[in-house]
């Protein structure tokens, strides 16, 4: 039974119970659950075959981003399961495998395939004959399959509505909730829109006390600073909170969005915050899409929302803040750390998180990483390796690591399709994760009233996300004619808040990118 | 890149200046802060309605005027970094205070194992006084009974399951 009862921090309420089928095979599980939560519950780990080969695949992000977990969900194909709540009587199948994903018998090509076909090879394979490239890419693709055609439609009636708002803001994580709360409070009239049937974003994960001035909920745990942006945001009359509504597009100043699966929102605003956080990255290593091998965030997931312990002993690849805190959060859930593995020299965190778990016995090995994982189905072992002063591995200095899961801590990449849709002018920026919109000190980008917040404008701690939400939500109404001289310094305080909170040496890196995007 | 930063741990003579042997038998007992690394972190200041943590600006590392402070503990309480230790010693025993956030949670009175900084086990300890943790939202506050030469060695607990 991996469904935690107890855990220090937090108290996991559970729904009624319910049955769920897998591959026709009854399942139980609870209202409030993840399909992907009840299911690895239950003992499953291969979620899924790949496109190639037929390499069992597990959940990696467990928030919708990574498309790992596709199944079919009564009838209807490639369902994310780690965003769709269970359901009595829910059929769930999984597709691209036959009988099953489990025991799939297409999977005997990755054992012999790969002898004719070396991962990728396909590029080059066929290309003297267009016509024959053409047939062999059909089979290919045949046989991989996404999902078959749809066997029913979701009975809903559709509805549409559309609405006029100052401030349309997307994502209701620290930084939306945040710009919510600040420009609501102008009295401008706001509508945040989040995919997730909460608020908090991954702040539902972070148990963890925060970082940062009491004024910023330092000192305070992130599942509490999620409850207590919620409630503040909910108080505010003129602030319409719409939750499971996903945001398709931004066409001007029009955000176009579905609430609940049926109903279609046309909001017209006169600004827009973009708020919608990060992705995590995987990192490459030999069976890195082993079932078992997890993004760190898809781990907090799992064990902290859901109550569901990932495994009995886990390897942490990685040691920047979510590395650290994920290992002090397992071994609160009563799960072994294995060993941290860091590639740099040193820890990449906070040096308190990593004394935290060092004191409990958990190995750090700098200048280390992870060679491959071993396993048939799921990870049972792993090989890290010490590397040289150029980050080539030394021969001779492999170790095997004893463990059931391995967690990939190596960062995030701001979310950044939105911006894109909405004309902001974008650049890589690798201090800041990735590909980040050039904007000015309030965070308006180029795309005039188009603003951006947290994570998305370049991965950074949560305290930040919030008071980046805090200026793009003040700079917004007043833009619009709302606060008055009052508003203004509030804003400009907290501007230079944010300055005096980058001045350290985690900082440097951080205003090293954010010179190459604020103009 | 300072060195400590490599180990995950502090050794001797990175630790900070101690309070005097003095202080440490004082009534009450004493904040001694182990976060040496430049982080945007303050409440430890904050907290501090004495004046007692000295910190410029929120990247500063925090500095404990051992004179002024008077033992009320605000401060560990709110600690995320698990940083903060209250030290004392009594008739000759020493004592540790620190932040405990596991399962099973501990009583006055429990045996421990106690651990160093880099988690190895220096010996066992008995619980003098633990703080019920739904009073400071699930962090324990815990001081263990150990000899009064470990109070700068004991860094951690595990209860001893019998
Ligand atoms: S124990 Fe109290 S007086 Fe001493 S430093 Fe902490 S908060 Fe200040
Ligand atoms: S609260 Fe803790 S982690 Fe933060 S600065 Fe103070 S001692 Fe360091
Ligand atoms: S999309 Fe479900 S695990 Fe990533």
């Amino acid at each position: 039974m991996s469904r935690l009862q107890e855990h220090p921090i937090v108290d996991f309420k559970r729904g009624k119970e319910v049955t769920i089928y897998f591959n026709g095979k009854p399942i139980k599980a609870y209202e409030g659950e993840t399909v992907a939560a009840a299911l690895y519950a239950a003992g499953i780990r291969v979620f899924s075959r790949s496109f190639r080969f037929h390499r069992p695949r597990g959940f990696f992000c467990a928030i919708g981003k990574c498309s790992a977990c596709m199944m079919e969900v009564d009838g209807i194909p490639n369902v994310r399961i780690c965003k769709v709540y269970v359901r009595d009587g829910m059929q769930i199948r999984t597709q691209n495998a036959y009988p099953s994903a489990e025991n799939d018998a297409l999977a005997i090509f990755d054992r012999i395939i790969d002898r004719f076909f070396p991962h990728g090879s396909h590029y080059k394979k066929f290309t003297s004959s267009k016509t024959l490239r053409e047939i062999a890419t059909k089979q290919m693709r045949k046989i991989a399959g996404i999902g078959e055609f749809p066997k029913a439609l979701p009975k809903e009636e559709a509805d549409y509505e559309e609405i006029n708002a100052d401030i349309a803001i997307v994502g209701g994580g620290p930084a939306g909730l945040s710009a919510a709360i600040y420009a609501g409070r102008l009295g401008a009239k706001v509508v945040l829109m989040d995919e997730n049937p909460y608020l908090g974003g991954q702040l539902i994960k972070q148990t963890h006390r925060f970082f940062g001035s009491g004024e910023h909920y330092a000192g305070t745990r992130g599942i509490r600073i999620a409850e207590i942006l919620t409630k503040e945001v909910k108080e505010i009359e003129n602030v319409d909170v719409r939750t499971e509504t996903k945001v398709f597009g931004i066409y001007g100043k029009t955000v176009a969005a579905v609430e609940k699966d049926r109903k279609l929102l046309k909001v017209n605003a006169k600004k827009i915050v973009i708020a919608t956080g990060a992705y995590e990255r995987t990192l490459i290593f030999e069976n890195n899409d082993l079932p078992g091998v997890y993004g760190a965030g898809g781990v907090q997931t799992l064990m902290n929302v859901y109550g569901v312990k990932p495994g009995n002993r886990g390897l942490i690849v990685g040691s920047g803040n979510v590395g650290l805190i994920l290992s002090y959060q397992l071994l609160q859930a009563g799960v072994d750390v294995a060993a941290i593995v860091e590639a740099m020299p040193f820890v990449g965190g906070y040096f308190v998180h990593a004394a935290k778990v060092r004191r409990l016995g958990v190995p750090i090995y700098t200048r280390h990483t992870i060679l491959k994982a071993l396993g048939e189905k799921k990870v049972e072992r792993a090989i890290i390796v010490e590397l040289d002063e150029n980050w080539r591995p030394i021969e001779g200095t492999e170790k095997e690591i004893e463990c059931d899961f391995i967690c990939v801590a190596v960062g995030l990449s701001p979310a950044h399709e939105l911006l894109y849709q909405a004309g902001c002018e974008m650049k890589f920026v690798p201090e800041l994760g990735g590909l980040v919109p050039v904007r000015n000190k309030y965070g308006e980008t180029t795309a005039e009233g188009v603003y951006v917040a947290g994570d998305v404008a370049g991965i950074e701690e949560a305290t930040a996300a919030m008071m980046e939400g805090r200026i793009a939500g003040l700079d917004a109404a007043i833009k619009l004619g709302y606060g008055d001289e009052e508003a203004v310094k509030l804003r400009d305080k907290i501007v230079g808040e944010l300055e005096e909170f980058r001045r350290g040496p985690f900082g440097e890196r951080i205003l090293r990118g954010l010179e190459k995007v604020v103009r | 890149m300072q060195e400590f930063c490599k180990r995950g741990y502090l050794i001797e003579e990175e630790l900070p200046e101690p309070p005097s042997e003095e202080r440490l038998r004082d009534k009450r007992p004493v904040a001694y802060i182990e976060c040496p690394q430049r982080i945007p972190c303050s409440p430890c200041k904050e907290a501090c309605r004495f004046d007692a943590v000295i910190m410029e600006t929120i990247n500063d590392t925090p500095k404990v005027d051992y004179e002024k402070c008077t033992g009320c503990m605000a401060c560990i309480r709110v600690c995320p970094g698990l940083a903060i230790f209250m030290l004392q010693i009594k008739d000759d025993k020493g004592y540790v205070t620190l932040q405990y956030e596991f399962l099973p949670w501990l009583k006055k009175g429990d045996r421990v194992l106690v651990l160093n900084r880099k988690g190895e086990v220096i010996g066992e300890g008995v619980i003098a006084w633990a703080l019920n943790p739904e009073r400071n939202d699930r962090t324990q506050l815990v001081t263990v009974e150990v000899d009064k030469d470990l109070i700068f060695e004991a860094r951690a607990v595990k209860k001893v399951v019998e």
